[in-house]
């Protein structure tokens, strides 16, 4: 029996869905935005539609590191924090240059550089009761640089922090404990006054674009909609292209019995090392396009709690493919707004009315409790199912 | 004199109750000294008065000092006296008969300064030789918050016939702290300073600080006195310039914003000195127009920088002690290092027994969790909300049974009951099913824990509730001024000695333990032995997640009880299993220890910060994992591995 | 007959439980070698030591030409010298098809980029197709491992140990749980490997190890109680007394 090569679409019949798909509706929300005059999806939809898509690419690297690769990391939303702290950095930095050389500008005497640095270190410091600028806000002023940042940071922790792990075989929920820990030091250290990054004010005003201060927000809303989808689009190629390759097989059978692998001869901690750090980096990515769409981004966003929530997302879509960590993701985050949003009609009992605000996480909570015990593979394996019947 | 009129008030201690003479009659002898005291003629009375051996003596001589006697003009006789507008409300200085009387007739005497300090030292004398205990207390107190040098002598004179022991010692002890301070005799000081090394007291050391009390000063040469230090001032040099300016040894610096004003102030014709506005965008720039305007007389001269540190160069900062003596000083310095030395090692045995009660509470936290991790390799991430569900138990006994002794007897049990309950009903309903998949069974009782914090939110509010603990409980074991440790925590240590204790026990001695230790170890073999796995599981399960219940009881009476306490709690009792050692209790009590101490221990070394301390405490942890992956106390053998 | 393989003064206890004593073994190249012994023998932890996966006490494990000392290698470096390992109970990736699991176990460069660039090439599909041959499996190679019987489970692991190519194979009861045909096939796909390379074969069934016609270890609480052939080894008193008079004598 001799294989005919089949080419990589052939073999990964979803990922042209996928591209259909998302291409389809990225297009349907670029027309019927209020950019383009439509109007029939509000600005705000328009965001937040963006920011699911952001979430959806965090969802398939915490897919790729959990569902191939087994790594249950509790720490993928920190990496996606600092994304967005490294980017956000930038963001206030220079808008808040802006506003202060206008301001200095109707003085009766140019102001010097010191006079502008120390306006602006008031502007973002005032509020943590400083206005020296902390040494890691030496590059805030060169978008280049926190851009550089947004992937760097993410992946030098993630592989310094991986390599500690993998290297003295902390496996399983140990691992798992572990990367919470992380995640837990590194909000803790952000929510202190001296931490360099407001504490907990976080940083804001993300949503004002330096150099967009003429567009409206629809326009920007668009743009950033339109970036966060291409980023979706590309990170799923990425991820598609390597759980293809030969590099899949490995990290599969590292998830399935990370023992034989190494008597196959692999070094399984270079292989997880590898899957931790990449993934790490395009949650830091997705974080950076996540949040100036949000506008703001403080140290709650970073908590362990988060990084839960993203392997729930990925359990409910079904892990170990990569459509089911986008469904999760869309889903639960799409719903979860609208429940808390109180999009959700209350039910009245007569005794006692069920308010969604309140009860929406405990419905959430059990709801991924029977998925867990009686969908194990979510709704992807149920999708999955359906394929192969017809 | 003074010492003259001590003698005499010892000897009216005496006579007193034998002879008592009428008071006014002794004063109308010295009516004019009495009416217009001056502190010349006042030895006279005052003599007089302490040997009258009248009671009311030292009751005079007070309201003497306060000016409530006043005069009767006509009678000339002397009375107690408190003005209410236009009348007087009399007491008679004998008798203590109350009238009352038109204050037109009446003149009121007012002894000057040095007279009541005459009076006040007398005074002094008759309250620390008081024959009511607690009034001579409550005139030692009085002189160790505010000792001066006149209330020596009294309080030297005064132990003689001291009798109570106690109050003897606090007698001794404030002369060695006023001789110290204010004794005449330098030899005698340092004396007294030397012999206070050994006390760790706070009163010790605010008087060995009030010795060592001093001002900084600044100066163009050294100056005389005892000087304590020599300031470095170019560690800061804008503080010691201003030091210079005020005392005016140099002229003002002109700060960036004034410089800036004065250029806006004298724009002319778009030039500042003849710099054009717009170049104005540099400091040199600044400074230059600057300079040119204050060339031209029209501003005060620039001081640069340059200027500020030979001003600070040519001139002496120095701290000079308040007090001139330089070997009581130097005394005073070696004893108080003495001191600090072992104010450092109580605080060391404080910050210990801190480190033991912070451990206890992490021990009652993780144990349950040691229990379903260690014995079941089971990952309960509501173990938080176990200890949450335990403390709103005890809240709401305490809704109902005020008596809080009692209710507290009554939450500890029913917290176990209900708690274990919880976790039976777990077990059985959720994580049986999940034996095999420990990753999920992870996320599923994640799923848990957010739904019952939320329901508990729901319930409660988002409000903190209190568990209030009983009264006795309140308060805290005092060991020294340095070292003292709540009840509440001590009661936290008892709980959680008893419950390693109990759990020891029962893992150890009964049918219990050694069933769940045949299942854990082989549930196969177990199984076959008779051993029911499943009942065994529910059991240890319940047990474990029972704990967490009463832990939430202890833990609810020293911290607020919020939907949210359980999740404070999760993350650092699985670091303080994992550290320990998964599967032992004592591994869980070495890691309770150990992360307990280490947190006190960086929080006292960054006191402001327990954010950073938990911060570098889970680094801490997470390098600790690098080099014991299995934890201090390490399952041994071929069992450890996979 | 040039030694491969030589281990000299190995000890290991486990909390003072010595697993094994002071053991030393000679393998050639090519060679076919039977360890039996009694359950507790310490025939596990001697291949956890040549594999890696256990650090001995002391003594040394020199492997190959060079003599390379083994002591302090991790698991993947040894295999990569090769040594190839195949577990008492079949561990192969069951989520994964034949074809997979025995591409994966192929010679090629192991580095996690080399192995992301990977591209399949012919001479790899073709030895790929003469292992699936050799162990059976040929029409199986699209099917999950998950699905394959037990035998040919044991089958795909002994493949994948082929496809690793290693000069020393150690083969931990490749047996257990055939039916009489397949263990037959087994002896002969054993057979043929030990004429290029070493192989060792731990086992406990002594019919199977009798028709590998091969020299025998025999292991006696952690150290090598007697060596020769079957018929020699099955003849020596003290082995008679510590393995088969125990089996007669039961417990």
């Amino acid at each position: 029996m001799t294989q005919t090569r089949r080419s990589f679409v052939q073999r990964n019949p979803s990922v042209l869905w996928f591209m259909a798909a998302i291409g389809l509706f990225t297009a349907l929300v670029a027309v019927m935005s209020e950019a383009t005059g439509a109007g029939l999806i509000s600005t705000s939809f328009v965001k937040t539609l963006g920011k699911t898509l952001c979430l959806c690419l965090v969802a398939i690297a915490m897919d790729v590191v959990w569902g191939y690769c087994g790594i249950l990391s509790l720490g993928h939303f920190a990496f996606f924090g600092i994304g967005g702290y490294a980017i956000g950095m930038w963001l206030m930095y220079a808008r808040t240059e802006m506003i202060v050389t206008e301001s200095l500008a109707n003085q009766t005497i140019p102001a010097t550089p010191q006079e502008i640095s120390d306006a602006i270190g008031n502007q973002i410091f005032g509020v943590v009761g400083s206005s020296e600028f902390p040494a890691i806000w030496t590059f805030a002023d060169s978008l280049a640089m926190q851009l550089a940042f947004v992937v760097l940071v993410p992946g030098l922790l993630a592989l310094v922090f991986g390599w500690l792990a993998f290297r003295s075989r902390v496996t399983g929920v140990y691992l798992s404990i572990l990367t919470q820990a992380m995640t837990l030091a590194l909000s803790l250290y952000l929510f202190q006054n001296d931490s360099g990054l407001r504490g907990n004010n976080g940083l804001s005003g993300l949503q004002n674009i330096p150099g967009f201060q003429d567009s409206g927000q629809d326009i920007i809303s668009l743009v950033f909609f339109l970036a966060s989808s291409a980023a979706l689009g590309l990170g799923y190629l990425l991820f598609a292209w390597i759980t293809d390759s030969k590099m899949g097989n490995i990290i599969r059978a590292i998830r399935d019995d990370e023992a034989r692998v190494r008597f196959l001869g692999y070094h399984v901690e270079s292989y997880k090392l590898f899957v931790f750090t990449i993934t790490a980096v395009i949650a830091g990515l997705a974080g950076a396009l996540y949040y100036p769409q949000a506008g703001i981004i403080n140290p709650a966003e970073i908590a362990p709690i988060a990084s839960i929530y993203l392997a729930v997302w990925v359990a409910i879509g079904g892990r170990g493919r990569l459509y089911g960590a986008v469904i999760g993701a869309a889903l639960v985050s799409l719903l979860s707004s609208w429940f808390t949003g109180g999009g959700a009609p209350n039910i009245n009992l007569g005794f006692y009315t069920i308010q969604w605000v309140d009860w929406w996480l405990v419905l959430l909570g059990f709801t991924f409790v029977l998925v867990t015990l009686f969908a194990p593979q979510g709704i992807g394996g149920l999708f999955d199912k359906l394929v192969r019947k017809s | 004199m003074i010492r003259a009129l001590l003698c005499l008030v010892w000897l009216s201690v005496f006579v007193s109750a034998a002879a008592a003479q009428d008071l006014q009659h002794i004063l109308q002898t010295h009516a004019d000294e009495v009416a217009k005291p001056s502190r010349g003629s006042v030895g006279d009375v005052v003599e007089d008065l302490a040997t009258s051996g009248s009671p009311r003596a030292a009751l005079f001589l007070e309201q003497w000092a306060e000016k409530n006697v006043w005069r009767d003009d006509a009678s000339g006789r002397f009375f107690f006296a408190s003005e209410d507008g236009e009348t007087l409300a009399l007491t008679d200085i004998d008798s203590g008969a109350e009238t009352t009387a038109p204050a037109d007739g009446f003149t009121q005497i007012k002894p000057n300064g040095g007279v009541r300090r005459v009076i006040s030292t007398v005074l002094v004398q008759f309250q620390l030789s008081d024959p009511d205990a607690e009034r001579r207390k409550a005139a030692l107190e009085s002189i160790a918050r505010r000792g001066n040098a006149t209330q020596l002598e009294p309080l030297i004179a005064s132990l003689d016939t001291e009798t109570d022991p106690d109050i003897r010692a606090r007698k001794e002890q404030l002369i060695t702290f006023l001789t110290a301070r204010f004794g005449d005799d330098p030899e005698k000081r340092v004396a007294a300073i030397k012999s206070l090394s050994s006390d760790t007291s706070v009163e010790v050391r605010a008087a060995l600080s009030q010795i060592l009390a001093s001002s900084t000063g600044v100066a163009p040469t050294r100056p005389e006195g005892n000087i304590a230090r020599i300031i470095d001032p170019t560690n800061t040099p804008d503080a010691a310039y201003a030091e210079l300016v005020e005392a005016g040894l140099a002229p003002p610096a002109v700060t960036a914003s004034e410089l800036r004003a004065e250029l806006e102030a004298n724009i002319v014709e778009g030039r500042v000195g003849g710099v054009p506005v717009a170049q104005l965008d540099t400091k040199a720039a600044r400074q230059k127009a600057y300079s040119a305007l204050a060339e031209a007389g029209i501003v005060p001269p620039l001081v640069t920088e340059d200027d500020k540190l030979e001003a600070l160069s040519s001139h002496v900062f120095y701290e000079v002690y308040d007090e001139g003596n330089p070997a009581i000083t130097d005394a005073a310095r070696e004893t108080l290092d003495a001191v600090e030395t072992r104010v450092g090692w109580a605080q060391s045995v404080d910050l210990t027994l801190d480190g033991l009660s912070l451990a206890s509470i992490y021990f009652l936290a993780a144990i349950g969790l040691a229990i379903t991790f260690g014995q079941m390799g089971v990952i309960n991430m509501a173990h938080g909300e176990f200890i949450m569900m335990g403390a709103y138990t005890g809240y709401v006994v305490q809704l109902i049974v005020p008596d809080y002794t009692l209710s507290l007897v009554m939450a500890l049990p029913l917290a176990f009951a209900i708690t274990f309950g919880a976790g039976v009903a777990m077990e059985r309903l959720v994580i049986r099913h999940l034996y095999h998949r420990p990753l999920e069974t992870l996320l599923a009782t994640f799923g848990i824990s957010i739904a019952l914090q939320q329901i508990a939110k729901n319930i409660f509010g988002t409000q903190a509730r209190p568990l209030t603990s009983p009264d006795w409980l309140g308060g805290a074991l005092v060991i020294s001024d340095v070292i003292q440790i709540s009840y509440i925590r001590i009661a936290i240590f008892v709980l959680a000695m008893i419950f390693l204790c109990l759990l020891l026990y029962i893992l150890k001695r009964t049918r219990l333990g050694l069933e769940v230790r045949a299942v854990t170890q082989n549930p196969g073999m177990a199984a076959s032995m008779g051993i029911n796995p499943d009942r065994i599981n529910m059991m240890t399960f319940g047990l474990g997640s029972g704990i967490a219940g009463v832990a939430g009881v202890g833990i609810g009476l020293y911290a607020q009880v919020t939907s949210e306490m359980g999740a404070n709690y999760i993350v650092q009792s699985f670091m303080t299993v994992v550290v320990g050692g998964v599967g032992s209790v004592f591994g869980t009590l070495a890691g309770a220890g150990l992360i307990g101490f280490l947190q006190k221990g960086i929080e006292w070394l960054n006191p402001s910060n327990t954010l950073a301390a938990q911060t570098y405490m889970i680094l801490f942890i997470i390098l600790f994992i690098q080099f014991r992956p299995k934890g201090i106390v390490a399952p041994k053998g071929r069992a450890a591995g996979d | 007959m040039t030694s491969l393989l030589e281990m000299s003064g190995i000890s290991k206890s486990f909390d003072g439980f010595k697993a094994i004593d002071n053991l030393s073994l000679q393998i050639g190249e090519p060679e076919l070698r039977a360890v039996i012994g009694p359950n507790g023998a310490g025939k596990t932890t001697f291949m956890d030591i040549i594999t890696g996966k256990t650090k001995p006490d002391e003594g040394s494990i020199r492997f190959g030409e060079l003599s390379r000392s083994l002591v302090g290698m991790s698991e993947s470096q040894i295999a990569m010298l090769g040594i190839g390992r195949k577990f008492q109970k079949p561990t192969v990736f069951e989520a994964q098809n034949v074809r997979e699991n025995l591409a994966m176990a192929l010679k090629n460069p192991r580095g996690p980029f080399a192995v992301l660039f990977y591209r399949k090439s012919r001479e790899g599909a073709a030895r790929l197709e003469t292992i699936a041959e050799d162990i059976n499996l040929t029409e199986h190679l699209a099917r999950p491992a998950g699905e394959l019987s037990h035998g040919q489970k044991q089958w795909l692991e002994i493949g994948m140990l082929l496809a690793q190519d290693p000069r020393l194979l150690l083969v931990d009861e490749p047996a257990a749980g055939m039916t009489a045909h397949e263990r037959e096939h087994t002896t002969d796909i054993l057979k043929r490997a030990a004429k290029t390379r070493a192989v060792i074969v731990v086992e406990h069934d002594m019919e199977f190890v009798r028709r590998l016609e091969c020299r025998v270890t025999v292991l006696h609480e952690g150290t090598v109680l007697a060596e020769g052939s079957l018929d020699h080894v099955t003849k020596d008193p003290t082995v008679i007394d510590v393995y088969l008079g125990r089996s007669d004598a039961g417990h």
